[in-house]
């Protein structure tokens, strides 16, 4: 229970996984987004299909604000590290703060100074030029993500420190073990998927509305929409399995470095061999005891260690005070693996309308699909409550508490800075939301002189805004 | 200390300086551009206002999360204690920077005239509360933080003073002015006189502002005033007042001629001079009036490590930056529109 004192403490943190969390979707968004615009200008300049320019200008409009909103949100993240766990910034900065600040100057201004290019000059700059910005703003967010996850990676599995003995301080020893400690590969891997893959079934979802739109009006959805619910499915089904295979990789990483993670997620409480993998339970940390359990005999073991005879580790094996709350972790790894599934299904499902040509025209199917649209983004989330809530009580994994990390607040300061913060999101993002809703809801058009070498990228845009200013 | 735990904080300190005053000039006239539309009420001259920024405004704004980064990472002492001590503005700031980042697209994706204004609303309100909280969290810098073995140890409201809002008015009176000495450059007929004419007014009360936050600073610290007037400090302090005085001549002389972008760089110059008085007055505490530059640094290995970055990719940022500005550069007019 919370008492008194910790109420702060609760607050600081539900207070960064909520912002955190409405942060990580449009980042992700951003990655998964511009990967695909590339793709689509890159087919539009090799084969000069307009589909494929008429898709990039649709998605770029998108892009342009899930980005904006990336930012804004970011710009919170840069700071709420100090103002809400100034012990943490003053502990690990000297190691987060630096990657961070790589982040910033290799990625942010990269991403930053190419946007405008890519969102406004390609009548300025011709299409190779253009091209090229496009891919400087696709690279800055990969490379945003590499220094983000090399940063959470090793808080999660930390090396190449020293502990200054005096202040506590985290010393960096070896700048290239800290990048690359052992969770950063999977981690990184497993969020690029997450990525593709949650974009894909936005891209797929955004199809299957025009596509039954048309059908309910009896007409066909034209050439472009189609290309768009094809290629979107086709990044399905190739990321969707790739996705299951890293989560797995990624699994074992986190048995052999945060076994009490492992112990949090499947609600195991004694360590013991020929383990069953649960399907429901409601882990209970007073009783220490997993209620309710449903399990597969023998599956838990061989998920884990791929051995049925392998040993898989139990809460009570870890002191009651440095066990993650298994309640949220054993729920949100379970609804991330459901997603995951249905995701691979509604994959295999594609191919095998394709394969009997009814891929545009199968009513059920693209209900489903139309539904799947949050599934990526909710997978993505659930898997990172998993794994951040996983690694309590500690911030740096076995060194740092989060209770040492949280800053000298007044409960009132605290109290302010979450109601604002929630107020201030529900309502710009609920906002941007329906935008998006309402932009992907129009068809993509048809571009004007989309042969010329002159194209007038923002002028839609800008005639746009006149009209409604003079309405 | 010897060697590079001694100097290293001495090249930090300029860095950090140099990004917080880049960010300043650069998202100054952004956020003076949005404080605009309080009495800018034409939509086509909005539309122009915005064009002249829209592709470089997010570059921009990149300058302060470098900012935040570098002290994170090099002056964590001075990360750590100074955001939690200004913990409500930083928080309002945000929130306010957030309305302004999504106005850009929000008010041209609107779905409804109301909406649109209420966009156009949020752009200014954004802009003119994010230039006071900074101006706020300047002034509560500058008149010291209370803390204890190097952490934040004062009240929640410590940055409220007299001194803390004259500064966060003066900066919203300064943004307002690289706006308007912005956009005299960046537009054209009447939009461009009108500038002009506000530039005017704006350049009184922006020098009226200057005069009375430097004769107030001295008097909040002994050392502060010890170093304006102890000998030979003065005569590196005494260039700074003449100075302002020569951009102040040189701005008025050229706001009435052809002289399309005098006015915005004898405004950068002010900004600069103010910068560069308040560093002399503050040296060399990170945190004054107690932790030193030193006291709050990393360890060394982490500012080597920062450094070797920072001098290999600030001037490649600063080139493709350029490069954008170049790109989207000259008059903007109606006509022009984005493209």
């Amino acid at each position: 229970m919370v008492h008194g004192h910790d109420l702060p403490l609760t607050i600081a943190r539900i207070q960064f996984a909520f912002t955190v969390g409405v942060h990580i979707i449009f980042p992700a968004f951003s990655i998964g987004l511009s990967v695909f615009l590339t793709f689509l200008e890159g087919m539009w300049l090799k084969t000069n299909d307009d589909r494929y320019l008429n898709l990039f200008k649709y998605w770029l409009k998108v892009f342009s604000i899930v980005f904006g909103m990336g930012v804004v949100s970011g710009i919170v993240m840069a700071y709420e590290f100090g103002t809400n766990w100034a012990g943490f910034s003053a502990k690990a900065g000297p190691i987060t703060g630096v990657l961070l600040s790589y982040e910033v100057m290799t990625a942010f201004f990269m991403e930053a100074g190419f946007l405008g290019v890519m969102l406004f000059g390609l009548n300025r700059v011709g299409r190779r030029m253009h091209y090229f910005a496009t891919c400087a703003v696709t690279t800055g967010t990969l490379i945003s993500m590499t220094w983000i996850l090399a940063s959470n990676s090793w808080m999660q599995t930390p090396q190449g420190y020293v502990i200054d003995p005096k202040t506590g301080h985290f010393l960096p020893h070896d700048w290239l073990a800290i990048i690359f400690n052992p969770s950063f590969p999977y981690r990184i891997t497993h969020m690029g998927l997450a990525a593709m893959l949650s974009v894909a079934f936005t891209v797929a979802a955004a199809g299957a509305w025009h596509l039954l739109k048309a059908r309910k009006n009896g007409t066909q959805a034209d050439s472009t929409i189609r290309l768009m619910f094809s290629l979107s499915l086709w990044m399905i089904v190739v990321t969707a399995p790739l996705q299951i295979i890293a989560g797995d990789m990624h699994g074992l990483n986190t048995l052999k470095y945060q076994p009490a993670k492992i112990a949090a997620m499947e609600g195991d409480w004694t360590s013991e061999t020929r383990a069953p993998e649960l399907l429901f339970g409601i882990p209970n940390m007073k009783t220490e005891h997993t209620d309710y359990a449903i399990g597969i005999p023998l599956l838990g073991s061989f998920i884990l260690t791929h051995d049925i005879n392998g040993k898989v580790p139990g809460l009570k094996d870890y002191p009651a005070d440095q066990r993650a709350p298994a309640p949220i972790v054993f729920f949100s790894f379970r609804i991330m693996i459901a997603l995951g599934g249905l995701m691979l299904l509604c994959g295999l499902w594609s191919l095998w309308l394709r394969r009997r040509q009814r891929l545009f025209d199968h009513p059920l199917f693209l209900r489903v699909i139309l539904a799947m649209a949050p599934a990526g983004f909710l997978a993505l989330l659930c898997g990172w409550v998993t794994t951040e809530v996983g690694r309590q009580p500690w911030t740096v994994y076995g060194l740092l508490r989060t209770k040492d990390s949280a800053s000298p607040l007044a409960l009132s300061s605290l109290s302010f800075s979450m109601l604002f913060f929630v107020a201030v999101y529900l309502f710009v993002f609920g906002s941007g939301l329906l935008m998006l809703i309402r932009l992907l809801r129009a068809a993509p058009e048809a571009a004007d002189n989309a042969s010329d070498d002159i194209m007038i990228l923002g002028s839609h845009h800008h005639t746009v805004s006149q009209n409604k200013d003079a309405s | 200390m010897s060697g590079l735990a001694f100097y290293l904080p001495f090249i930090w300190a300029f860095i950090v300086i140099l990004a917080i005053s880049v960010y300043v000039i650069l998202d100054g006239f952004d956020l003076g551009i949005g404080m605009l539309f309080a009495f800018e009420k034409k939509p086509e001259h909005r539309d122009i206002m915005i064009n002249t920024i829209a592709p470089v405004w997010d570059g921009n704004e990149t300058w302060m999360v470098l900012g935040g980064a570098t002290l994170f990472g090099v002056f964590p002492g001075a990360y750590s204690t100074l955001l939690p001590a200004f913990y409500i503005p930083i928080i309002i700031m945000l929130g306010a920077l957030i309305f302004r980042g999504v106005a850009f697209e929000f008010r041209i994706m609107a779905h409804s005239p109301n909406h649109r204004a209420f966009w156009n609303t949020g752009f200014m309100a954004g802009s003119t509360l994010a230039a006071f909280c900074q101006g706020c969290i300047l002034g509560g810098y500058v008149q010291g933080v209370h803390t204890s073995n190097g952490a934040f140890a004062g009240g929640a409201m410590d940055w409220l003073t007299p001194f803390s809002v004259l500064c966060g008015l003066s900066v919203v009176i300064g943004y307002a002015l690289l706006g308007t000495t912005w956009l005299v450059w960046r537009t054209s007929d009447e939009l461009e006189a009108q500038c002009r004419r506000w530039s005017k007014r704006l350049s009184i009360l922006m020098l009226l502002c200057i005069i009375a936050v430097s004769c107030w600073t001295p008097f909040l610290h002994a050392p502060y005033l010890h170093h304006w007037i102890a000998f030979p400090n003065i005569l590196f302090g005494l260039p700074v007042p003449l100075l302002v005085a020569l951009a102040g001549f040189l701005m008025w002389r050229t706001l009435d001629k052809e002289h399309a972008i005098t006015p915005f760089l004898c405004t950068i110059g002010w900004f600069l001079l103010s910068l560069v008085g308040l560093a002399i007055t503050i040296w060399p505490y990170a945190v004054p009036p107690t932790l030193t530059l030193w006291d709050v640094a990393s360890p060394v290995p982490s500012q080597l490590f920062q450094l070797v970055g920072t001098v290999i990719l600030l001037p490649i940022i600063t080139g493709y930056s350029i490069y954008s500005y170049y790109l989207f550069r000259g008059k903007v007019t109606k006509a022009d529109g984005y493209h």
